[in-house]
């Protein structure tokens, strides 16, 4: 910083804050997927071409998730059914 | 028994090799007799940082296939009593490094040292995986950015499944945050992570905060650790760094900005 610097305006806003945001929002979704089984992705895929036999759905239609709680694993299917 | 301590951090040139230097060398100068293994095969790097790239004789891959044995391999520092220098092969071969390979050679130094550093390379591949495999401790080495901060959790999540450790069940690595790089003046003008947001995020206990410095690369210029230099802000922070290392508490310092004085701050000088 020398003397010229304070005759200029500072306008960056808080780029730091937008940052940290960013990272918790990322950091927690791939902390979600590293407790994933590696056969989750290809599972979710082959669950989705079946129902796709019957019923036309998207991919964002179908969410898969296995919650791991003490002793009990639970899979978890979520369909949202065309009207 | 060797403490074996891996510094690691997923993304490159955040100041692995830095830090693995200025620790390897604290540890030493408190007396401890220390190692710092080079585990980046193919781009040897510590020995340049270390200033005895001249000495390199013999390297980890050497020892690894036979061809030397440790004693010819152990590169003794000039400056510091107690350190010692393993250099990493300059071949292009991936496979050099096996596990079995590597675990012969910690468990032989093991019984001549009090600490072994495990100086990994960038990435998230087999040289990584096989310097953090044997670790008992692990420092993440993180600039308080997105990508370093991002790339250092994915490296926790490795620590905390694909390390030996993790593997037969026993206590995980105990795992320290060094932040490097750090300037308090850009974090008070909100334009840089703070050390409790890259805190919070990560939430591993905190080792040290190294401030941005020019000192680290003078000291890397001339192949002398940064933390030789007691005058300096970064060596100073490694210094501390050590001491918590040795669990010692030490203060935290130079995380505020550090007021200049008038002449300083009319011609703009840096400090």
């Amino acid at each position: 910083m020398s003397i010229f610097d304070y005759f200029r305006t500072k306008k960056t806003g808080n780029t730091a804050a937008a940052a940290k945001e960013r990272l918790q929002i990322i950091v927690a979704h791939e902390r979600g997927q590293r407790k994933q089984p590696d056969y989750m992705p290809r599972m979710q895929e082959e669950i989705l071409d079946v129902i796709r036999k019957y019923v036309k759905v998207d991919q964002k239609d179908v969410s898969v998730q296995l919650d791991d709680s003490n002793n009990c694993s639970v899979l978890e299917l979520n369909i949202t059914l065309p009207d | 028994m060797a403490k074996i301590i891996v510094v690691t951090s997923g993304k490159g040139g955040v100041g692995k090799t830095t830090t693995s230097a200025a620790i390897g060398t604290g540890l030493a100068m408190q007396g401890h007799r220390t190692i710092i293994i080079d585990f980046d095969v193919g781009l040897r790097n510590l020995d340049l940082i270390m200033g005895c790239e001249r000495r390199v004789v013999y390297d980890f891959v050497n020892v690894i296939n036979g061809e030397a044995t440790l004693s010819q391999a152990t590169i003794k520092d000039k400056r510091t009593d107690n350190l010692y220098i393993l250099a990493a092969s300059q071949t292009r071969d991936k496979d050099a490094l096996t596990q079995e390979g590597v675990q012969k050679v910690l468990d032989e130094l093991s019984e001549d040292y009090d600490f072994i550093i495990c100086d990994s390379p960038a990435g998230i591949e087999k040289g990584a995986q096989m310097a953090l495999y044997f670790a008992d401790e692990a420092i993440v080495v993180t600039n308080p950015e997105v990508s370093s901060v991002r790339d250092s959790d994915r490296i926790l999540g490795i620590l905390q499944s694909k390390s030996q450790r993790a593997e037969q069940g026993k206590e995980p690595i105990k795992e320290h945050l060094l932040i490097t790089r750090y300037n308090p003046s850009r974090v008070n003008d909100g334009e840089m992570l703070s050390v409790s947001d890259v805190e919070d995020i990560l939430a591993i206990a905190l080792l040290g905060v190294i401030p941005e410095s020019e000192a680290v690369l003078k000291a890397s210029n001339q192949g002398a650790p940064v933390i030789l230099d007691g005058q300096t802000n970064a060596g100073q922070a490694y210094s501390d760094a050590v001491d918590r290392l040795l669990g010692n508490e030490v203060a935290h310092r130079f995380l505020s900005v550090q007021k200049k004085g008038f002449f300083k701050r009319l011609l703009g000088a840096t400090a």
